[in-house]
């Protein structure tokens, strides 16, 4: 019999973890909480800096994890980690119990609760709403006020729980500036009668073609920028948002009216990761995230043998450097098995 | 009217829909590059005038874009057009016909309809 290996969380990490350790010959379990694979990219409209379709990934992780022989056993989440001298068991929430001789974390992500910054009124507010909120009505092909009318003006706010004290998270989550720059462009696109406001701290633009999407926005689609961050919205009599920044570049405050506030969620260190850090003992950063054995050239490693981590589990991180992370998972899965290396 | 020593002072307050955007309008339109700046100050940095008075045209610019045009008015006469903001500018903005642009707007309005 094969070595076996059990992947938990079908997102982009996992899916690329277990098709890539199929490949190799062995023996996969694919493990999902939701009823099916894919993870966050299901939700996602349009992806950035190329705007492809996001069901064009999802394709390719399909064809990754089919044919190949992986157990996928969607809908349950693991109850109980045990180790053996050179194995794991594991037994999931359906009842079932899995051995396994190495493990491969990919538990993502979630993306911030936006209601914690009650400032904001999300949920308090009819047109305040979240970057995964517009992704759904840019799918639905629709984007409406809770009234059913046509919005005109917007203002997208940055670093909605990330760079944060306020909320316990003091790192930038790093995609939410080109996600921002992205559907700016997005809504002009739909709307071309509309006006967007990105309201940022800094534009982070770290990714290949980050840079040129961000200037795309300004230069074709007329997107504007205001360096501040918005400290509360409000709503007038009209049921219209008002929103206050100080425009730091002008070294003055300023007032807007809005007609949908749309909030950039950062991300956090999942529930389903976070549980499982503790019935496994693996070590979390300041940050919440899995805490990789190494920073530099131990990223994929944890502090116990045969566990390793794929992916979004550890930081923020884009789809690229997702499936580059999970084929690192691959790979120290492989010289561990084979060499013994951990 | 007896006078008591106490004014009331004027807001500081941006307030962006009221405020008149037509000058930034006017530049947005005859020099397209005035819309990709990213604020990072070379220009004001460079310039002759603005090290030796109050003169930014990184500030300048951001007051149009906000619809604050009085004090522009003003200031964006003290240019001396060398162009080395233009130079200096890693965003390609052409920076001296945003000045050209702007001188020409301001002359086209007269100064209590701005």
């Amino acid at each position: 019999m094969g070595k076996q290996i059990v992947v938990i969380g079908a997102g982009v990490a996992g899916m690329e973890a277990a098709g890539q350790l199929a490949k190799f010959g062995y023996e996969v379990s694919l493990i999902e909480k939701e009823k099916s694979s894919g993870g966050h990219i299901n939700n996602w409209y349009k992806l950035f800096p190329d705007r492809r379709n996001s069901s064009e990934v999802k394709e390719y992780l399909d064809s990754v994890i089919s044919g190949k022989g992986i157990k996928m056993i969607a809908g349950t989440t693991i109850e109980k980690v045990t180790r053996g001298k050179n194995h794991f068991l594991l037994d999931t929430a359906g009842g079932e119990q899995l051995t396994a001789d190495a493990v491969v974390i990919a538990t993502g992500f979630d993306l911030f609760k936006s209601s914690r910054k009650e400032e904001y009124g999300y949920g308090i507010y009819d047109n305040v709403i979240t970057s995964a909120d517009l992704e759904d009505m840019f799918r639905k092909g629709s984007i409406k006020k809770a009234d059913g009318s046509t919005p005109g003006k917007f203002g997208l706010v940055h670093c909605v729980g990330s760079r944060d004290e306020k909320v316990g998270n003091l790192y930038c989550s790093k995609l939410c500036c080109v996600t921002a720059v992205k559907q700016a462009i997005e809504i002009r696109e739909h709307l071309s009668d509309s006006k967007v406001f990105c309201f940022y701290m800094d534009m982070r633009m770290g990714g290949a073609y980050y840079e040129e999407l961000y200037r795309e926005a300004q230069e074709v689609w007329g997107v504007n920028f205001i360096r501040g961050k918005v400290s509360e919205a409000s709503e007038s009599i009209n049921k219209k948002l008002i929103v206050k920044v100080e425009d730091t570049l002008a070294g003055r405050p300023l007032k807007m009216e809005l007609d949908m506030l749309v909030l950039m969620a950062g991300m956090e260190m999942s529930e389903g990761g976070k549980q499982i850090s503790q019935m496994a003992g693996l070590n979390t950063g300041e940050n919440r995230f899995f805490l990789p054995a190494d920073h530099h050239f131990g990223s994929n490693k944890s502090n116990i043998k045969g566990i390793f981590y794929a992916g979004t589990c550890t930081a923020p991180m884009n789809i690229t450097e997702t499936i580059s992370h999970a084929r690192g998972a691959v790979s120290d899965v492989i010289d561990y098995l084979n060499n013994g290396v951990s | 009217m007896e006078k008591f020593g106490f004014t009331i002072s004027k807001g500081r307050q941006i307030d962006y829909d009221v405020n008149d955007r037509s000058v930034a309008e006017y530049i947005y339109k005859g020099e397209p590059s005035f819309r990709i700046c990213i604020e990072c100050g070379c220009c004001s940095a460079t310039c002759t005038t603005g090290n030796f008075t109050r003169f930014s045209l990184r500030e300048l610019q951001i007051l149009l874009k906000r619809g604050e045009n009085e004090m522009v008015r003003t200031q964006i006469k003290k240019c001396m057009l060398c162009g080395k903001c233009t130079l200096v500018c890693p965003r390609g903005v052409n920076t001296r016909n945003v000045i050209m642009l702007a001188r020409e707007a301001f002359q086209k309005t007269p100064t209590d309809a701005v």
